[in-house]
Formats: structure tokens, C-alpha cells, sequence
């Protein structure tokens, strides 16, 4: 059960991750419930108690919102992002849903070719498994490492 | 420190000139931190409520100098330059925390909460061998501590023997506006740190440029939380470098962007759920949306509906520059409206719906004049001077800040 449930996370977070990288951000959304909730966040923050987010959805409509943003209104220049997902650890086994930890790193590569280290950190996941579309998120919380962002954060991680 | 102003002539034009090399000079650099960061200036440190307890301490920056900001046992506020006396390291090695002395971890040397030297490990050495001279005086290498003062929950700070009292420095438009934000004690919500590829001035000329606001951030402009011809005004400081934006939050509807075919009013975008994010509450009662409030050099104070915030600009070489940012409510805050702050806050900061671009902006104009030392940029919206004025679609902040700035240049 417990490897099952590794699998089964690290597969839908290396889908979600794959269909950011592909810039495929139409279909991010659909990785969440429709209450899901979505919001990036420092370690910092985190430590302190404080609420504060640089993203915070509670909803796939305000993950699409956050679409038409970027595709329609924000400017930004030309980036992809690449990341690597670590092996999740499943922290525990709740009625609304699976927890888990996931690592990551973010290389973030740009128009000119210019390619950095963009973030680490880790998912909080709840991931709800069997619901009626499969796999979902009902939350994910990214926790950066790092206060700092460099320019700007427009792609979602 | 010397300017080669034989070399570095401001333009004969004056203000509605600005020549690209303020932004890659490296003399002009060093002098900047002299002359304007440790010079006649107040620099915004943190605020009161980082320092919430007596013997709590946050570092922070005066300029590129290194700053400890402490609160002592009896509840006053210090701070001190966070280098120790002896060989110059770093005091405090954290961001924030408690402590009731700051001790240098790299040979013991202690210091009180006023940043005040009162112990040097084996001073008088081990058994009458080693140690330091007697005639050696470490206390007048001692940390520099800075002249502080508190208000309305900001704390600021500066070196200068020069520097006009706080309100005075601030002008009573900013002691007004200042104080209409920070309206009840200050409750934390958390921040974040932005870094900017482009020198400190570019970022804080963007701040103060009310024109770019809703041209560059369509998320503005379509959901009409700012457009140039909503109600407002812009307010300058009579040395210039302190300037405030407003605007109503009741919208006229008016069609002029639309009109003019600007790409920022895209008609065809519209949110599946923008209340989720921009619902919100008149707080101060005055009907005020859109408050955005500088003082020279670098200290920013935001009201974007109920999403308050206040940034620190810190120099961190030619073409980078750390924009701290420090979100906050009030104690008095119920649910509602702590649960608002931070819906809104998805407006703001490096992933914000507005304000992400303006990192992005300021370095395409360092990257932009990267051959064009000789040539200047063009400040001449709303004419040549610096007044307070209603108009929006004006430049008058931006030519205010260079005039302060060449004032304290001497350029």
C-alpha cells in the first residue's frame, strides 16, 4: 500500500511537472479539485507562522484566472522552467486525502539562453486518489527554500 | 570621494534629462553609498512590529551597509552597524531572533543591544602572557550606530550629522499619508524577497513613475483598479525625492484607453472569478484605493485596496538590487479582512498580477543602455518641473527624485 502510494504520487507530480515544463499551462489546472488549493510560500514564512503567499488559489477557476493572466495580460519575457522531483515521502494517511513531501529544483531557462537555478523546495501535498477524474490534488503547497525569487515568478511551479 | 565631473556632466536640460551613465558608473556607485545611504538621509529599516518583544533584534541594510536593528530590555530601539570591531565580520549571523548581548562568532568579542563593545575575549591574555596592549583602544573602531527614529510603526535610521528631523525630512503631505495607512498597530502577515537585475534606480524611478503604472500592468487597466483617468493626484516633496500616487476606487468608466487602442485594455480578457481576488472593504474610509508612497532613497509604502505592504530597496552592486518586501494588517483585523489581505496579495510582489513586471522593466533598461553611456532618457511627461499636480500622466516624481539625488551628488 505504502509503495503504492509513492508511485501513484510521484507519477501525478511528474505529470503535473512535465505539463509545466511543456508549457502546456491550459491543462494545470485539471490537476486539482474544483475547491482544490493552490498557494507558493517560504520556508521562512513557514517557520515564523505567517500566512503570507506569493500565489494563493482556492479554487481550479482561479488557477485558470491565473492562466489567462499569464497568457493574456502579465508580461514577461520568454522562459521555460525544468524541474526535478524527488521521491515523495508520504507523511501520512488521512480521510481527505494522502499527504506528502515532494523536493524539488527549478532550472529556469530564458529566451536568451541564459539558464539558472531558479528554485528548491518542497510540495506539501493532499492528493485525494480515487476520486471520479483519478488522482487530484485537493492541496499543494509549495514551500521555497530560498526568500529570494530573481525578477519575477510568472510560470507556476 | 571624488566625481570626475569633468568627466560625468549632468545634461544641460536639467530634470527632463536623464543620462544612462547614473546607472553603470561604478564611482558614482561607491559614492552614492556615501554621500546619499550613510549621508543627510532616513533610511526605512524595519518596522515596530519586527521587533516585538524586548531584546529582539532584525537585520537589515543601510545601503549596502550591513545593519543590526535591536530592541533593548527596556523596549528602546538601536541600530548599529553589523561588523564587529576587531576584523570586521558580521555580528549577527540571523535574520531575526532574541538575544540579550550579540556576540561575534569569530573571536568572542561582546556587544550590548546598543551595539556598544563590552567584552574582548582574553583581553589582558592567559596568565600574564598575550593579550592585547594596553594602549590599544578597539572602542573607536566600534561598530557605527546609527541615529534612529520611530514613526507611525516605521522605524528608520541614518548616519548623517546633517540629516532634518524625521517629519520634517518627510513633509506634511507624507506625515498625513503615512499615518492614514498605518492607522492601528501593526499585525506581521509575512514577506518575501525580490531580486531585481537592474541598479537601485531604476527600480525606484519605476515606483515613482505614475504614467507606466497602468500602460505596463494590464491587470490594471482591464479590471480598472487604476487607470490614468480614474480620480487622483500625484504629490511631490518640495526636495523631490518623496512623492505619493493616488487614486479613487470608484471608477468613471471612462473609454480613453480603449479609445486610443492601448494594448493594456484589452476588452477581451475577462476573469472566470475576480472576486476571489479582488473583493475588498474601504478600510480607511475615504474612498482611496491606490496609494503608492516613496521617501528618499529607497522606502516604498503600498495600499493596493487591502493589500498593505512596504518595500526596502537595497543596493547589491551596479545591476542588482534586493527588493525586501514586509506585508502587514492590523491587530484589530477580524477574519474577513485578514482573509482579503491575502486574496490581495496575489497582486503583488514577484508572482503579482501587477506588480511583476516592474522587476522585469527595470532590468530591460539596464540591459537596454548597456552601449548608450552618452545617451539620455527622456522625463519630460507633464513638463519640466517637480509640483504636485493632478494629473497622473506625468513624470513629476521621476524629475523630483533626480533633483534630490543631484543635491546630494552635487551633480
Amino acid at each position: 500500500m505504502y509503495i503504492e502510494h509513492v508511485a501513484r504520487i510521484a507519477d501525478l507530480n511528474a505529470r503535473y511537472a512535465d505539463t509545466i515544463d511543456a508549457d502546456q499551462l491550459e491543462a494545470w489546472p485539471d490537476f486539482f479539485l474544483d475547491d482544490g488549493r493552490y498557494r507558493i510560500t517560504t520556508a521562512e514564512n513557514v517557520a515564523q507562522g505567517l500566512p503570507l503567499s506569493m500565489i494563493f488559489a482556492t479554487s481550479r477557476a482561479m488557477l485558470r484566472d491565473r492562466v489567462t493572466a499569464l497568457r493574456e495580460a502579465n508580461v514577461y519575457e520568454g522562459q521555460r522552467y525544468r524541474h526535478v522531483l524527488g521521491t515523495p515521502l508520504i507523511a501520512a494517511v488521512e480521510a481527505g486525502g494522502v499527504r506528502a513531501r515532494t523536493g524539488f529544483i527549478v532550472a529556469r531557462v530564458m529566451r536568451t539562453g541564459e539558464t539558472m537555478l531558479f528554485a528548491t523546495g518542497c510540495y506539501e501535498d493532499r492528493v485525494v486518489l480515487d476520486g471520479p477524474d483519478g488522482a487530484r490534488f485537493a492541496e499543494k503547497v509549495v514551500v521555497l527554500d530560498s526568500r529570494q525569487i530573481d525578477t519575477l515568478l510568472a510560470i507556476p511551479l | 570621494m571624488n566625481i570626475h565631473t569633468t568627466r560625468r556632466q549632468w545634461p544641460a536640460e536639467g530634470l527632463i534629462r536623464v543620462p544612462y551613465w547614473v546607472y553603470s558608473d561604478r564611482d558614482l556607485y561607491d559614492a552614492e553609498q556615501e554621500r546619499i545611504f550613510r549621508g543627510d538621509t532616513w533610511t526605512f529599516l524595519c518596522l515596530d512590529a519586527e521587533l516585538p518583544t524586548p531584546c529582539s533584534f532584525r537585520a537589515s541594510n543601510l545601503g549596502e551597509m550591513p545593519v543590526v536593528v535591536t530592541r533593548d530590555a527596556n523596549g528602546a530601539i538601536h541600530a548599529f552597524e553589523n561588523r564587529c570591531a576587531h576584523r570586521g565580520s558580521l555580528l549577527c549571523l540571523k535574520e531575526r531572533g532574541e538575544a540579550r548581548e550579540i556576540v561575534c562568532v569569530y573571536h568572542n568579542w561582546t556587544y550590548d543591544l546598543t551595539g556598544t563593545l563590552t567584552g574582548i575575549a582574553f583581553r589582558r591574555g592567559i596568565a600574564g602572557k598575550g593579550g592585547m596592549p594596553s594602549d590599544c583602544k578597539p572602542e573607536e573602531h566600534a561598530p557605527r550606530q546609527l541615529r534612529i527614529k520611530s514613526f507611525a510603526g516605521l522605524v528608520f535610521g541614518t548616519l548623517g550629522h546633517n540629516t532634518p528631523p524625521l517629519e520634517q525630512y518627510l513633509g506634511p503631505d507624507h506625515v498625513r499619508h503615512i499615518r492614514r495607512v498605518l492607522r492601528a498597530p501593526v499585525r506581521l502577515i509575512g514577506g518575501y524577497s525580490q531580486i531585481i537585475p537592474s541598479n537601485w534606480k531604476l527600480y525606484i524611478e519605476n515606483v515613482k513613475d505614475s504614467y507606466h503604472a497602468s500602460l505596463l500592468h494590464m491587470f490594471f487597466t482591464t479590471f480598472r483598479l487604476n487607470r490614468l483617468s480614474q480620480k487622483g493626484g500625484l504629490m511631490v516633496s518640495e526636495a523631490g525625492g518623496n512623492h505619493i500616487s493616488y487614486s479613487m476606487a470608484q471608477d468613471i468608466a471612462g473609454r480613453e484607453y480603449e479609445q486610443a487602442g492601448l494594448r493594456s485594455a484589452n476588452e477581451g480578457y475577462a476573469l472566470e472569478v475576480p472576486d476571489m481576488l479582488l473583493k475588498s472593504v474601504d478600510e480607511f474610509g475615504d474612498g482611496i484605493g491606490l496609494q503608492i508612497l516613496t521617501v528618499f532613497p529607497g522606502f516604498v509604502l503600498q495600499q493596493i485596496r487591502n493589500c498593505l505592504a512596504v518595500r526596502r530597496v537595497v543596493p547589491r552592486g551596479l545591476d542588482k538590487t534586493e527588493l525586501v518586501w514586509t506585508c502587514f494588517g492590523f491587530t484589530t483585523d477580524d477574519d474577513t479582512l485578514a482573509e482579503l489581505r491575502l486574496r490581495q496579495a496575489n497582486l503583488i510582489g514577484p508572482a503579482g498580477f501587477i506588480s511583476m513586471e516592474d522587476g522585469a522593466a527595470a532590468g530591460f533598461v539596464q540591459r537596454g543602455v548597456a552601449g548608450a553611456n552618452n545617451e539620455v532618457s527622456l522625463v519630460e511627461m507633464g513638463g519640466s518641473g517637480t509640483a504636485s499636480e493632478e494629473s497622473r500622466v506625468s513624470e513629476a516624481a521621476v524629475r523630483g527624485f533626480w533633483k534630490n539625488y543631484r543635491h546630494h551628488m552635487g551633480l
